[in-house]
């Protein structure tokens, strides 16, 4: 299997800093292409391959320094068939080779042919299911289930995705002591993600005086953490420390939306009705279906990008944050994200939900316009890319032409994780929302 | 302990069983007067004369048949069936009475016969005559098969089947004839039926027989060098299996590659991988990966021939995949 080295790209190059994974791993690689952009004292160039197959393992994290030599890569045969990416939260296998595998070795380039005959893993057998159960080596699952680790929520990083025991290992590591880099993973995606920044919350410049841990001060209460509190606080925290957050707001004339959901309810039998919050989660489905950009995640070394658009809907419930999902939502009706949004909230707020119903978000709404709230900005649930918060649309004078009338506006808050996203991408697809918003027909056409 | 060739090993036990026990007989093709085709009997007709060493003619069924019922009467034959591919003409002798006889007569009656019959490719002989055909004997219950890849093996092996009280197959193999390893003095008798395991290791177990468990050995030792510890496992016997050594050594490492000189399917390769799915499933890290011949009938050109043939470079590309795939870091 043809390891990758650091090249030696000028003659007084004694090491070369890894700026760029072109290819990821999983990625195919054919003989020329860039596999990565490295940086040496002089320049930054583009590094090419010079075998064909598979990224297997990337050996050298972006960033590092390594002297010429050193093997950054491994390029292989490629694996089975890999299975369809699963729902989102849980990062995405590698994505299939284009063809699969021949049946017989593929020699590496200029190498004698194979002697012998060894079958590929899993050259023979059948395509795994597009959806299904996770592929885990029988290893990762007794592992998984002795230390009573969900392995849906590891992320597999052998052939096809499959976990191995290397991923159990470091998800037993990641929960013993929770590196401030771990992957969502272990955390059950979903619960607490998605709310407010809690600025002001706490009194100014409050240092309780006599809050030592385990004591109390007269006039204090000590509240143990739920989980729900605990996963909220630990996953907004990493969420806060982690993505580089930044920020953007635009007003909508929010008057043709009010309109529009006042004419939509007012001639249905609906058991629900249509709310704002549903109205939103459609409009962000359909612009996030023309800015693939924004429906995406960090994933360490990479930037996954989701097929599905799954909106997550924050729900505040009594001890913290829950965010169900509403999966597939650019291809429901209104009518049919009404009622599972009612139905979620509701049984979210009854602690009635099962996790695979928090799982797999792509892009989350809060929406704390029923408060009154003007504008809030939103911390993002990790790993997704960015988040949306929806402030009250209210009356208040705008400018139409010369004149100033009376319009209803509304402020949309859109939090953005600079790893994945830049300031451009993301003000395109805000201002298509906005565009959505004001011309509401477009949200269901 | 001398140091001897795996030739000289049978040589010395065939010698040593002869004088050990009068009912010991040697038949075969070429064995009295050419001292055999690949000189094992060299000196035996000599010594021991053609009542105990005959040649026979040109006829497996008919002296395979001949020493079965030699072998029910009494006697303890040890038949030289020139190569394995020659055995073919004698198959329903050995399948349907030798296998068959203890059982189909109530007990009344054992065969304790021994073939002796090298099998293996890479000498040029082409596709008739370069064949694996151990898996044929394996299959079949009533019959013990054994395959030495030592000289040590060759003797202990060689000697527990002349003792054995039913009907063993020695499969030998023409490229480990020249091959020299230390063989333990005197009297030496292997237990028929135990693997051995010819190096530990930790990261990946590596099951071989006969000559592939050589290339097992070698790969082992040198992957040493790169800091992964590979446990090698030779089969020794193929019949009865020693199922539990195999999975003792899956559980401990997680990941197994089986190499065999016979071809892919059906293999002894299929059955080993069958055996550590059944036994240490849990334990599996990766799929037990399989390196065999090419299903191709063996080609006469040397440079095919090799090409068609597992070698230390198909083994080692098998290996890595297999660490690779469960990020094995070193």
């Amino acid at each position: 299997m043809p390891e990758v080295l650091m090249p030696r790209l000028s003659d007084t190059m004694e090491e070369g800093t890894l700026s760029q994974w072109v290819k990821h791993e999983g990625d195919p690689v054919r003989r020329g292409d860039v596999l990565a952009v490295i940086e040496t004292d002089k320049a930054a160039m583009e590094m090419e391959a010079y075998d064909e197959g598979v990224l297997t393992r990337i050996l050298v994290e972006e960033g590092a320094s390594v002297p010429i030599g050193t093997p950054i890569a491994v390029i292989g045969e490629p694996a089975g068939p890999a299975p369809a990416p699963p729902a989102p939260a849980r990062p995405a296998p590698a994505p299939p080779p284009a063809a699969p595998p021949p049946s017989g070795a593929v020699p590496p380039s200029g190498a004698a042919p194979p002697s012998g005959a060894a079958l590929p893993s899993g050259a023979a057998l059948p395509p795994a299911p597009a959806q299904g159960p996770v592929r885990a080596s029988p290893l990762a699952r007794a592992l998984a289930r002795q230390h009573g680790i969900d392995l849906a929520a590891v992320r597999g990083t052998g052939p096809g995705g499959r976990v191995i025991r290397a991923d159990i290992d470091d998800a037993i590591r990641d929960r013993a002591a929770p590196r401030p880099a771990a992957p969502a993973g272990t955390a059950p995606a979903g619960i607490a993600s998605a709310g407010a920044v809690p600025a002001g919350t706490a009194p100014a410049g409050a240092v309780p005086a006599a809050a030592a841990p385990g004591g109390t001060a007269p006039g204090e209460e000590a509240v143990p953490l739920s989980t729900v509190r605990r996963l909220t606080a630990q996953r907004m925290a990493a969420s806060a420390r982690e993505a580089p957050h930044f920020y953007l707001t635009v007003l909508a004339d929010a008057g043709e939306l009010l309109e529009f959901r006042s004419r939509v309810n007012a001639r249905r039998e609906a058991d629900v009705k249509v709310s704002v919050t549903d109205l939103l989660v459609r409009a962000c489905a359909v612009a996030l279906a023309g800015h693939p950009e924004l429906n995406a995640s960090w994933d360490q070394t990479r930037i996954l990008r989701h097929r599905r658009i799954n909106i997550g809907i924050a729900v505040a419930v009594e001890d913290g944050l829950i965010v169900p999902v509403i999966e597939d939502a650019d291809r429901k009706t209104l009518t049919e994200i009404a009622r599972q949004a009612h139905d979620l909230a509701s049984r979210a707020r009854a602690r009635r939900i099962t996790p695979g119903e928090l799982a797999g978000g792509t892009f989350t709404v809060s929406n704390l316009g029923m408060y009154g709230i003007r504008q809030f900005t939103a911390v993002i649930n990790p790993p997704q890319a960015a988040i949306l918060a929806v402030g009250a649309a209210v009356r208040e004078p705008v400018v139409r032409g010369d004149e100033i009338a009376i319009g209803t506006t509304m402020a949309l808050t859109l939090s953005i994780d600079h790893r994945v996203v830049d300031g451009a991408t993301a003000a395109a697809f805000l201002a298509d929302l906005k565009d959505l918003i004001e011309e509401p027909l477009r949200i269901v056409a | 302990m001398a140091v001897i060739s795996y030739r000289q090993a049978l040589h010395d036990t065939l010698r040593a069983e002869l004088r050990r026990d009068d009912d010991v007989v040697l038949l075969g093709e070429e064995i009295g007067v050419f001292e055999g085709s690949y000189k094992i009997t060299a000196g035996l007709l000599a010594e021991f004369g053609p009542r105990r060493v005959r040649d026979t003619p040109i006829c497996e069924e008919g002296f395979t048949g001949l020493a079965i019922g030699a072998a029910m009467l009494g006697l303890r034959p040890v038949v030289e069936i020139m190569t394995i591919n020659f055995s073919l003409l004698a198959i329903d002798q050995i399948v349907n009475n030798a296998a068959k006889l203890r059982s189909m007569s109530g007990g009344q009656v054992s065969v304790p016969l021994v073939i002796r019959t090298p099998g293996g490719g890479g000498q040029q002989l082409s596709a008739t005559h370069s064949q694996n055909l151990e898996v044929w004997y394996a299959h079949v219950p009533g019959l013990k098969v054994v395959a030495p890849a030592t000289p040590a093996d060759a003797k202990g092996l060689l000697a527990a089947a002349i003792r054995d009280d039913d009907p063993v197959i020695v499969i030998e193999n023409l490229a480990l004839y020249n091959t020299r390893g230390e063989v333990p003095d005197g009297e030496h008798v292997a237990e028929i039926g135990r693997a051995a395991v010819l190096k530990p290791g930790r990261d990946i177990t590596i099951v071989g027989y006969s000559r592939s468990a050589v290339i097992a050995l070698d790969v082992a030792r040198r992957l040493e060098g790169e800091g992964i510890g590979a446990e090698v496992i030779d089969l020794r016997s193929l019949r009865p299996l020693d199922r539990e050594t195999i999975c003792a050594s899956a559980r401990r490492t997680g990941r197994a590659v089986v190499v065999e000189d016979d071809w892919l399917s059906y293999g002894v390769g299929a059955e080993v991988a069958a055996t550590i799915a059944e036994g240490a499933f849990d334990y599996l890290d990766a799929p037990v990966r399989r390196v065999a011949a090419a299903e191709v009938p063996l080609p006469y050109a040397k440079p095919l021939e090799l090409a068609a043939l597992p070698d230390a470079g198909a083994l080692i590309r098998v290996i890595r995949q297999t660490l690779d795939a469960t990020r094995f870091a070193r």
